[in-house]
């Protein structure tokens, strides 16, 4: 018996906002471990989601229908991009819908309308943090793509299930300029996602927030949403990290014991990957906000030497 | 009737209408409607026939026995003339549209006949330019143009702010205009001599074979004339200051059509007149495109005027159309013939994206100006609740622009992606590495541009009101006016959701120039995916995104809408501040702020910060002033040494000017002898 493929897609849309917040609250479990605190246990966010959706809105009095449809447009476009990146199998009907590039573009939709929520109200703090998140985004955009380019020249495709099916199935080779897009990419993951030391999920200090500053004025089930998509997008980046640099165990049949197989290994590479994310944090203090430029500046570095070291060495 | 027919004949009604126009001009009332009709009925005319002519994909050529003896008119409608002019006869058809409604306002204030005519003529020549298939007749078509264009920026002409503005816009335009002009003269004198004026024909100049020096020249010559027009990096700067003081339904066709007869000259000069070129022809056509992309949107983020910002916009987009253009030139020289097609089909597709999405912001922009009588966003916020109609469809506009799926502007830059990721079949290894890095620019204009629209519909549109004026008086803007941006945002929707269509409709335009079309879409439902070069290479789906969004929205709302709970307004949080007002809302300037910082280098920045204290308490301040000024840099590096080399060097040749009759007689007495010596 085997799954058909619009099964799988269906599974990948339902377990994957399911199964965010339990990652979430994974990586606050290793961070308390790490820096000698108490954890509050894997299910917490997902009782901080609860308790916001029974929540009542207060919305301000001049907020427009943008700000009431950011956070569900949000959920909504990183959901979608959770039936399109490959997670447990490369047989996904939708995944033609957008390849990586079409991917970065979704991520960015939820980013201009986070931003336009974020001036809706008229307050100081939604303007200084969608201005901040503009100009990181503008410089994390860029080696983003850079990286994905070289992962997507060694496979000559940017369609995601093309690119897992050719990087796990070729013949394993080391690429120097994976390795260097790799950490370019992780560098701008952490940018993207909103975590230490560019952004700071944990504080709402007003010199340093930057997220938390455009969303300050939501709450009840429009911030769940919004946190709840926060999570995916966690989630979602770690899986496109897996899918482009780690693709081993993506692919494969469509049998129910070969997928649970490969769900425990994806499980697997997320907890690690969790853990890295976890030490990077507590190795590192939040930078100033125009320490940003260097540091993005290096991630496209990084991103750039891939390339020239795909077409000098490989 | 054949498409040319019907082009033509629109273009006669509109050089009639504008006769009309003259005659009519004491019945203002019923000028407007009449005109405007007229040109609405006319570009949609024009757009059905560049249609047909691109759908039918061969070449309607005809002669017509005006002009000077033995000097007709030549024109000739291909794939490629017939592209250009669905872009003009679409734009042109909602902008006249919108600018029934708008010029009410002008009414009773100013004279609207002059407006009237050369807004009639303007867009004649726009078609002509497209049109003409001889030099002579080319350039006369570009003058009209030029000139009717120089009289609508000219339009509210009491200002000398102005003036100045179409002043140095008519100057660039002919410095322009010289060089096209020379670069016909190379083209046409040295393939067949100069013995007749039957050379002057475009058919003479296809025919000829130049040397690749010459031909480098006359390219090199033409690029530089349409550069100016269209607004390139550094021939940039008239852009900036004409579109903003002209009407802003001109603007909306200056900025959105006009720059797109100078691409439709630099193609036609590239890939008809000349074909055959080295590849760093193409590599140079890419550097001005990436300088002008990444250059323009950095200059139009430090924008606070509304249509001076769009302005800068369109340098940056004429940028990417320039990126495109410049690949497939690489390409073509290198015999790649299919990726040369795929670099130019993105290219065509911005185009004409640009000119939708462009057209609908000025036409958004002229109804947020009609409505508040501001032209600086800072004095602007709250407008979503004032105008949600124009808001809603500015908005469309500005998610176009900032290239974000599911709307048109995404589609086309993803193909110009698509087209730099394909630099490893190119047998050179520079440019291997050169191209992908040229993507990564790319990306970052793609995404100060998200930036800088973020800014713009942020602090115009939302917040609150920060204006001088009463809340109350503004107003949602008239129909006319709504439903010409509405009829644009509905366009740049369906070109985005439905790319695989309209590049079936196009793709004889590339097999005439290129040799090759794109194999747009394969297998079952080929026309729900968008996979231009292979499935496995690359594949977007524009109706699945759409509706896949919608669906994934609705049932997010659906399922995760919890109906126990309610919503309170309330006055707004902001951590607990009370005192806010309106002006302690981030502006432009600060939100431009952090990017300003970080590209400063590419600007001219004097900041200077004034404190008064009371004389009893030094620490205190009393007032603070702020001041910022942010220039192109360009103006510095490249323009005030060139006016200071013009204005040396005129003062030399004024030593000639005595003012004594003595002198000029002595003159004339001495260039007598001097011809008399050379021709005697």
């Amino acid at each position: 018996m085997t799954l058909h493929p619009m099964g799988i897609e269906l599974l990948q849309l339902i377990l994957l906002p399911l199964l965010a917040p339990a990652f979430a609250g994974w990586v606050k479990i290793v961070k308390c471990r790490m820096q000698g605190r108490t954890a509050p246990g894997i299910l917490q966010p997902y009782r901080d989601i609860r308790r916001l959706f029974n929540k009542d809105v207060v919305l301000a009095d001049n907020a427009s229908w943008i700000f009431r449809v950011t956070p569900y447009l949000a959920f909504g476009v990183t959901l979608m991009t959770a039936g399109i990146i490959p997670l447990i199998s490369v047989d996904l009907p939708l995944a033609a819908t957008a390849d990586i590039i079409a991917l970065v573009m979704l991520f960015a939709i939820v980013r201009f309308f986070t931003a336009l929520a974020g001036m809706d109200i008229g307050t100081a703090f939604g303007g200084m943090g969608s201005s901040r998140e503009m100009m990181i985004s503008s410089l994390a955009e860029p080696a983003m793509l850079m990286a994905i380019f070289t992962v997507s020249l060694a496979s000559s495709s940017t369609s995601l299930p093309q690119m897992v099916s050719v990087m796990a199935n070729g013949h394993f080779m080391i690429r120097p300029s994976l390795a260097f897009s790799l950490i370019a990419f992780i560098l701008i993951a952490l940018a993207e996602t909103g975590r230490i030391p560019v952004d700071n999920p944990a504080t709402h200090l007003e010199l340093t927030m930057i997220h938390e500053a455009m969303i300050l004025e939501y709450s009840g089930r429009y911030l769940a949403l919004i946190e709840w998509a926060g999570m995916m997008k966690l989630m979602v980046f770690f899986s496109l990290g897996i899918a482009a640099f780690l693709p081993w165990g993506i692919a494969g049949s469509g049998e129910p014991l070969s997928l649970l197989l490969r769900g425990l290994y994806f499980v697997a590479k997320l907890a690690v990957g969790g853990v890295v994310m976890v030490l990077i944090e507590t190795g590192l203090a939040k930078m100033r906000i125009f320490r940003l430029p260097e540091y993005l500046g290096s991630a496209f570095l990084l991103a750039t030497l891939g390339m020239i070291a795909f077409f000098i060495l490989e | 009737m054949s498409p040319l027919d019907i082009a033509g004949f629109s273009v006669l009604l509109l050089l009639g209408g504008a006769l009309c126009a003259m005659l009519l001009s004491r019945f203002e009332r019923l000028l407007i409607p009449a005109a405007f009709s007229l040109a609405t009925l006319t570009s949609l005319a024009t757009a059905v026939a560049g249609f047909l002519a691109v759908l039918q994909g061969t070449n309607n050529a005809a002669t017509v026995a005006m002009g000077l003896p033995g000097l007709p008119f030549n024109l000739r409608l291909d794939p490629l003339a017939g592209f250009f002019l669905v872009v003009i006869g679409l734009l042109s058809t909602f902008v006249s549209l919108y600018s029934i409604g708008y010029l009410r306002a002008y009414r009773g204030k100013r004279p609207i006949t002059r407006l009237v005519v050369c807004y009639l003529l303007f867009l004649a020549g726009m078609s002509l330019v497209v049109l003409a298939d001889d030099a002579y007749f080319f350039l006369l078509a570009w003058e009209l143009m030029a000139a009717s264009s120089y009289f609508l920026v000219m339009y509210e002409d009491e200002q000398a702010a102005n003036r100045r503005a179409a002043f140095l816009y008519l100057l660039v335009a002919h410095v322009g205009a010289i060089a096209i002009l020379l670069a016909f003269g190379i083209m046409a004198g040295l393939t067949t001599g100069v013995a007749s004026f039957s050379n002057y024909t475009f058919d003479a100049m296809r025919a000829g074979q130049l040397s690749p020096a010459w031909a480098g020249g006359a390219f090199f010559l033409a690029f530089f004339g349409f550069a100016a027009k269209a607004g390139v990096i550094p021939l940039h700067v008239w852009l900036p200051e004409a579109h903003p003081v002209a009407p802003s339904n001109v603007s909306a066709l200056m900025s959105g059509i006009m720059l797109k007869t100078s691409i439709y000259g630099m193609m036609r000069v590239a890939f008809d007149l000349i074909h055959g070129f080295p590849w760093w022809w193409g590599g140079i056509v890419l550097c001005f495109g990436l300088v002008s992309s990444v250059l323009g949107v950095l200059y139009a983020l430090m924008q606070h005027d509304l249509k001076r910002l769009l302005a800068y916009h369109s340098v940056e987009n004429i940028g990417i159309i320039l990126i495109g253009l410049g690949l497939s030139m690489i390409f073509t020289s290198f015999d790649f013939q299919s990726l040369a097609a795929l670099a130019l089909v993105a290219s065509l597709y911005h185009t004409l994206n640009h000119a939708l999405f462009k057209g609908l912001l000025f036409m958004g922009a002229g109804a947020v100006i009609h409505a508040t009588h501001e032209k600086n966003m800072e004095e602007m916020g709250g407008l979503i609740h004032l105008l949600p109609w124009t808001s809603a469809l500015f908005l469309v506009g500005c998610i176009s622009i900032a290239a974000l799926p599911p709307f048109n502007g995404f589609v086309s830059e993803w193909l110009t992606f698509q087209a730099l990721l394909l630099s490893p079949a190119l047998p050179h290894p520079l440019l291997k590495l050169l191209v992908p890095l040229a993507a990564s620019l790319l990306a970052l204009t793609g995404a100060l541009a998200a930036a800088c629209f973020v800014k713009a519909f942020g602090v115009t549109f939302l917040g609150s009101w920060r204006g001088h004026r009463k809340k109350e008086q503004i107003g949602e803007v008239a129909f006319s006016m709504r439903l010409g941006m509405l009829l644009a945002a509905l366009s740049c929707l369906a070109l985005g959701v439905l790319p695989t269509l309209v590049m079936g409709w196009m793709d004889t335009v590339p097999l005439k120039l290129c040799g090759a079309r794109i194999a747009t879409s394969a297998g079952r439902f080929g026309w729900l995916w968008l996979t231009p070069s292979s499935q496995e290479r690359a594949s977007y789906s524009g109706p699945v995104v759409f509706f896949g969004l919608i669906a994934v929205v609705a049932a997010t709302y659906l399922l995760l809408h919890v109906r126990r709970t309610a919503i309170r307004r309330a006055p707004l949080w902001d951590c607990g501040f009370e005192r806010i007002t309106p002006r302690m809302q981030y502006t432009a300037t600060s939100f431009a702020m952090p990017i300003r910082r970080v590209f400063g280098f590419f600007f001219s920045i004097r900041e200077q910060v004034e404190v008064t204290s009371p004389p009893n308490h030094p620490v205190m301040a009393d007032s603070l002033h702020y001041r910022l000024r942010v220039r192109d840099r360009f103006w510095n590096w490249f323009y005030e040494p060139l006016s200071d080399i013009a204005f040396w060097i005129a003062r030399r040749v004024g030593r000639l000017q005595q003012g004594r009759i003595q002198i000029y007689l002595l003159y004339s007495f001495v260039t007598l002898i001097v011809l008399l010596a050379f021709l005697g």
